[in-house]
């Protein structure tokens, strides 16, 4: 196995149920949300792993402690050997060069009231890299890599002046300008129209190819997730329930979640019209979530008894894991 | 007389700082007793703005200044507001909101909103209960959930509120604006299924969204519409297997498959200004087979029931 770039070992965070004050005084004991609860993968070097699951199931707080913007409660997440848990302040800044992030929304990512220019140069300004003439070089040069073209005029005008999908290539400039080996990307193109998608996924695989960088790529779209990655892990409440290389998963999925997932993806067809859809799961998920034992259990068609004790992620076949008790040791 | 929907030449505008957005300009189709309809196209093509046009809900700055929306035989623009209000709308025709679903209003319990809508039509008081109960039944729902106020309901039990609420009167037709975006995609497909049933039992959906796999689960015909224009207009088997506009084309192109993992592509650059559209073909900018002639008006073209607007197919 080649040497994973990014190690995500028994990650966890729990985040307390906020209540009243009364409560807090009394110091009742609190409940728990667990967001993120023993994750463990791997993202080995130039590679595109997927993280997917519905909202709410905890693939952002997973991104966010990979990078260290909230203190995680166990576990610990190397990068490149180095446990980034355990960094001081000094060699946090050092992680964070190489390690960048692009958000959802390109309408809340960016500030409206900074040019291109001083946006995709912040990062420098941050970390004091170059004088003014060579900052203002590589700014351009990154626009010119993410193709905003004409970047002379590009560089001068303010977020409202583009559309949306010049937007997100503005955001992937700014992570792209300290030059990072590893790019969080939440949700890159959900806010986008569909025919603007591919063109900002096309450019992140050539700068993936061009620069070797690897990336986390969460998404609840699982066509897209197809189309971009190369391993993948389902989340669902705070646990990963499957994994593996993406079309070992998604064209055999093994987890019940996962199948019904999947069925639930509608895909352009003129027959779809004509057949309903498969729903496996049987009722929405409630407000209240039981812990202990599998999570999925109250909405899984295939529930046993065993299925109140906790399942363990095992390899079912080569590389390719799942928690489900529907398939033994 | 004859049933069914059918918009003609219409346009609508927008009258903002001196600026005409021209956001529905000469658009029509038929629609058929009982079929379903859907729109696709991008953001800010127009389509909401078309569907807020037949509730006849625009509002200021938004016009509209030519054109006909005929439903089963009679021309509903020239209906009085009164006429219109009191026989129509809700009646008739119904809408989901885009959004909606975060437009409950958190202070008043499920059935309290509901009601408002019946009461406002007139409905006899004394079936109003049952009524809900046999709506919200309708739609999936334990009829206890009226009871409850919006927090304490998930985003997929919302959606199905406000869906009862656009079959409260029982209308016959109803327009669905993106009525499933935003929700996670088991959500989704219970909504679609919920749809599929309403369609079986006869009514006429009219479905907005940008998203084409959710239009070929409902829609029987599409409209697919660029800069305001309806570009193409044909059954979904056409529209899916042989699209005819060098846009739809490219839309069809631009869709990621889970089963297939094909290339993806994309349509270079962005849609026109539509306060100061190009003369010509509203793609011109975008497409791969522009000719000279393009930068005239393109003809409408019929092939059959269905028609294109692109001069690749002038003979």
């Amino acid at each position: 196995m080649v040497n994973p770039v990014v190690k995500v070992q028994g990650l966890r965070k729990w985040f307390p149920i906020k209540r009243s004050l009364l409560e807090i005084i009394h110091a009742k004991v609190e409940g728990f949300v667990k967001a993120v609860d023993d994750v463990n993968f791997n993202i080995e070097k130039g590679n595109v792993f997927v993280l997917a699951g519905e909202s709410g199931s905890g693939k952002t707080t997973v991104a966010r402690l990979i990078l260290r913007a909230i203190e995680p409660d166990a576990g610990s997440v190397f990068f490149d050997n180095m446990d980034i848990t355990k960094l001081d302040n000094n060699d946090l800044k050092k992680f964070r060069i190489n390690a960048q992030m692009i958000h959802q929304d390109p309408y809340a990512s960016i500030d409206p009231r900074m040019r291109i220019l001083e946006i995709v140069m912040e990062p420098l300004t941050a970390y004091k890299i170059g004088s003014k003439k060579e900052k203002e070089e590589s700014v351009m040069k990154t626009l010119e890599e993410v193709r905003l073209e004409p970047v002379n005029d590009i560089a001068y005008r303010y977020p409202h002046m583009l559309s949306g999908g010049q937007r997100q290539r503005v955001a992937l400039a700014r992570a792209l300008i300290l030059k990072p080996k590893f790019i969080v990307a939440d949700e890159p193109v959900s806010m986008l129209d569909i025919s603007i998608r591919a063109e900002i996924l096309e450019l992140m695989q050539n700068l993936q190819k061009k620069h070797e960088i690897t990336y986390l790529y969460i998404t609840h779209d699982l066509s897209t997730a197809r189309y971009i990655g190369n391993d993948i892990a389902i989340m669902y409440l705070g646990k990963i329930v499957e994994k593996g290389p993406i079309d070992k998963v998604l064209l055999n999925p093994l987890h019940p979640y996962t199948q019904a997932l999947i069925d639930a993806i509608s895909e352009p067809d003129p027959n779809n019209r004509f057949v309903e859809k498969k729903i496996r799961i049987k009722n929405e998920m409630g407000k209240e979530i039981m812990y202990g034992g599998c999570n999925f259990e109250l909405r899984c068609p295939y529930a046993m008894d065993i299925c109140k004790t906790e399942p363990e992620l095992l390899e079912v076949e080569e590389s390719h894991y799942v928690s489900c008790f529907l398939y033994p040791k | 007389m004859e049933k069914g929907l059918s918009v003609e030449n219409l346009k609508a505008y927008y009258f903002a700082n001196n600026n005409v957005i021209k956001a529905v300009d000469d658009v029509s189709f038929t629609l058929n007793e009982g079929e379903s309809f859907g729109i696709a196209g991008e953001s800010a093509c127009g389509k909401s703005t078309l569907g807020l046009c037949i509730m006849r809900m625009l509002q200021s700055p938004g016009k509209i200044v030519d054109g006909k929306i005929i439903m089963n035989g009679i021309d509903i623009l020239a209906m009085s507001d009164k006429e219109f209000t009191k026989n129509t709308r809700w009646k008739r025709i119904s809408m989901i909101f885009q959004g909606a679903m975060n437009a409950l209003d958190p202070v008043y319990s499920i059935k309290d909103q509901l009601k408002e809508v019946l009461t406002q039509h007139g409905f006899p008081q004394k079936n109003i209960d049952t009524r809900i109960r046999e709506v919200i039944k309708q739609v999936g729902l334990n009829p206890s959930v009226v009871n409850r106020y919006p927090h304490e309901l998930s985003g997929g039990m919302k959606q199905r509120i406000v869906i009862a609420m656009a079959l409260l009167l029982e209308p016959e037709f109803v327009i669905a604006d993106e009525p499933t975006t935003a929700l996670d995609v088991l959500v989704q497909a219970q909504i679609i299924n919920l749809l599929k049933k309403l369609k079986k039992k006869g009514m006429s959906i009219m479905l907005i969204t940008h998203d084409l796999a959710i239009i070929s689960e409902i829609a029987d015909n599409i409209g697919v519409m660029y800069a305001g224009k309806m570009i193409e207009f044909g059954s979904v088997e056409q529209i899916y297997n042989d699209p005819k506009h060098p846009y739809t084309q490219a839309l069809i192109a631009a869709i990621p498959r889970l089963k297939d993992r094909k290339k993806i592509s994309y349509i270079k650059g962005s849609p026109p200004n539509l306060a100061n559209p190009p003369k010509g073909c509203r793609f011109y900018d975008r497409c791969l087979h522009t000719m000279d002639i393009c930068k005239h008006d393109p003809p409408l073209i019929k092939i059959k029931d269905a028609y294109v607007r692109c001069w690749l197919y002038e003979d």
